[in-house]
């Protein structure tokens, strides 16, 4: 698996492509990403800031991969997000797994997501037309990760 | 013990400081916030919503503390 924690912007389409490269097992890779938007909570968005805990970041991402790795048979798992500056349209989060079938690559994916929107430590300062605020967390994000449980 | 105590985002904003040592007889990372809660100006620790870590790794607020360990305070993650 790749973590990668990183202030640099990155194309997708690259990441994507990279996830089957030299290995012909692979049969399946389910990629995810998320982008800046421009407006959030009835404001216009004209870029956000990412905080992060460093450390605790990589090793949070680090764990979920793991356990995405555990459940799923998957070959690839690769896990990318911004911090820093950005602004709308620019890719902020990259998750993509790659397995020999499709239903793995799909729920690794999506478990990826939900556990990042609820465990990793990334908070999000948006510049809005109204002033900086900080984004809250949603309770449809914690809905989402707890059907992972078990 | 000692413990360092880490704040972020709105926290660390609210409390204008990202990072304290503590002195104290604590014996979970909810004594610590209690101490620091007690604090004029550090109301944000009281939030419902509160998150916690110990070593850099999420936890609950009765998570048992031992000497020269890293707690952090902080609201809901927003990322992805």
């Amino acid at each position: 698996m790749a973590i990668r924690v990183q202030a640099d912007p990155f194309d997708p389409g690259v990441e994507v492509n990279a996830m089957h490269a030299a290995n012909v097992g692979v049969g399946a890779v389910v990629s995810f990403v998320g982008y800046v938007r421009d407006f959030n909570d009835g404001l216009d968005v004209s870029g956000m800031f990412l905080e992060h805990y460093p450390g605790m970041t990589e090793k949070a991402l680090g764990k979920i991969a793991v356990e995405a790795e555990q459940r799923w048979p998957l070959l690839k798992l690769e896990v990318l997000h911004r911090i820093g500056a950005l602004e709308p349209g620019e890719p902020i989060v990259f998750v993509a797994a790659a397995s020999a079938h499709r239903q793995a690559a799909f729920d690794a994916c999506a478990f990826v997501m939900d556990y990042l929107k609820t465990r990793a430590p990334f908070w999000k300062k948006e510049n809005t037309a109204d002033g900086p605020r900080w984004v809250e967390g949603r309770a449809s994000d914690h809905a989402a990760a707890d059907r992972w449980k078990r | 013990m000692n413990i360092t105590v880490k704040f972020f985002a709105r926290y660390r904003e609210a409390l204008g400081v990202d990072s304290q040592k503590v002195e104290g007889d604590f014996s979970t990372v909810d004594d610590v916030r209690a101490l620091l809660a007690a604090r004029e100006g550090f109301d944000v620790l009281k939030e419902q919503n509160l998150m916690c870590a110990r070593n850099e790794d999420l936890c609950q607020l009765d998570e048992p503390l031992v000497d020269g360990d890293e707690v952090a305070f902080f609201p809901t993650v927003t990322g992805g």
